[in-house]
């Protein structure tokens, strides 16, 4: 599959990780277009089976992304987060699913050059591990 | 004695299976069947779904004695401090465990479940009376076979897992099973939205497996229920190993130790490590 590009969805919170997005997009910053923005009210609201049903449909990457600790629009939605990302991380990576396919990061609302930066890395570092095979479920059952 | 004297108004209890090496849960509600509880390497079964049951069924004010070997007193301590019932409910009858055998894996004493092997809380942390002696805990390290498994390069672990949760047929007995998948209506269960496909597949096992790893993520208590219930033999415990792992070290919080504790996953620190962050 030469022709393969990573497809990569991203979890943004309305308040801050979107914003910076938004911030990137009017200011003319250029970054990598594999990534398909879901805007959550906060990144606690992130369940992680969105990511995991993320990739057995078929991602090759999921990218959550928040406010920075202390600036949550809901005081500690990102700290309860933080918990529950670490824990999911420790568990995909336990049972072989490649480090890289789900990050985590923090972009504020005025980070639109870093919110750049983040989906060209998550897209590069997903490009290295090339397609998701791990976890996908196919048509006709099976992987 | 609890129930002559109206300390509880039934008993959980193990008794005597269909053959000599099975034991099987009992409700004691009269203090002349007393005689019929045991308890030795067979009563592996947790309880505590079943005291769960009780308290449910039966009106309020009722209290319920559970025998409790040390991960099923953990289990209860834990369902208390997630607020599911309290305290004054149940009265604890400790008892110091040696470790359970399986039924299926021979005679009496021969082969301890591999969670036994790593135990480290034979005795409940918290009970109301203790029946016998309390049993010494095991020492070197409960992680071990963690610590092993994570020599293996991911592509390995992930071709074991594949294998072991591809035995998977969906029988759901590992949730049933185990003390702390005690929702009302399990996420699997739930059709709108459809989260996990219905298939036994590997995707949708895998998923699965991850879920429940994931929902009892610094609340198992290790028991081994999960496994001891599994028909098909599938090493479900290691996962659940590795995030308890992962949550003492990094949130400084064990399962089933403290009622006032908040659990782990409810709360959270400024001061949290976050290296994996972008």
């Amino acid at each position: 599959m030469s022709d393969w590009e990573p497809k990569i969805v991203a979890f943004l919170c309305n308040w801050c990780s979107y914003a910076g997005a938004d911030l990137a997009g009017v200011s003319r910053i250029q970054y990598p277009p594999n990534v398909r923005v879901v805007r959550v009210p906060c990144s606690g609201r992130v369940n992680p089976l969105f990511v995991l049903k993320s990739l057995e449909n078929g991602f090759d990457g999921v990218l959550v992304s928040g406010c920075h600790p202390g600036d949550c629009h809901y005081i500690s939605g990102n700290y309860i987060a933080r918990r529950k990302f670490a824990t999911l991380k420790t568990a995909l990576e336990f049972i072989g699913v490649e480090p890289g396919r789900v990050q985590f990061s923090w972009v504020s609302a005025g980070e639109g050059e870093k919110f750049a930066q983040v989906v060209a890395r998550v897209t590069e570092d997903v490009r290295k591990l090339g397609p998701a095979k791990r976890l996908v479920k196919t048509i006709g059952g099976g992987q | 004695m609890l129930l002559k004297d109206k300390k509880a108004d039934l008993v959980i209890g193990y008794e005597r299976g269909s053959s000599k090496r099975r034991a099987r849960p009992v409700v004691i509600r009269a203090d002349k069947d007393v005689d019929r509880l045991i308890f030795d390497d067979t009563c592996g079964p947790s309880l505590v779904p079943f005291a769960r049951k009780a308290l449910r069924a039966t009106p309020l004010g009722t209290r319920v004695a559970v025998v409790a070997k040390g991960c099923d007193g953990r289990a209860l301590v834990q369902q208390i401090a997630e607020g599911q019932f309290k305290r004054d409910q149940v009265v604890m009858i400790g008892v110091g465990c040696n470790g359970v055998t399986d039924h299926r894996r021979g005679a009496s004493g021969e082969k301890r479940e591999a969670s036994c092997e790593r135990c480290r809380y034979p005795n409940p942390p918290v009970y109301d009376v203790f029946v016998g002696e309390p049993v010494a805990a095991g020492t070197g390290d409960e992680f071990a076979g963690v610590a092993e498994f994570e020599k293996l390069a991911s592509a390995d672990r992930w071709a074991w897992f594949e294998h072991e949760l591809g035995k998977c047929i969906r029988c759901y007995a590992c949730r049933n099973a185990c003390p702390m998948c005690y929702c009302e209506e399990c996420v699997v269960d739930q059709t709108n939205p459809l989260w996990l496909g219905k298939s036994a597949e590997r995707p949708d096992t895998t998923l699965f497996h991850l879920v429940r790893a994931l929902h009892t993520a610094g609340r198992c208590v290790d028991c081994g229920a999960c496994e001891r219930a599994c028909p098909l033999g599938v090493r479900l415990a290691l996962l659940n190993k590795r995030l308890e792992r992962e949550v003492r070290e990094r949130f400084g919080y064990t399962a089933g130790l403290s009622m006032e504790a908040t659990p782990a996953l409810a709360t959270y620190s400024e001061e949290d490590k976050q290296e994996f962050m972008l």
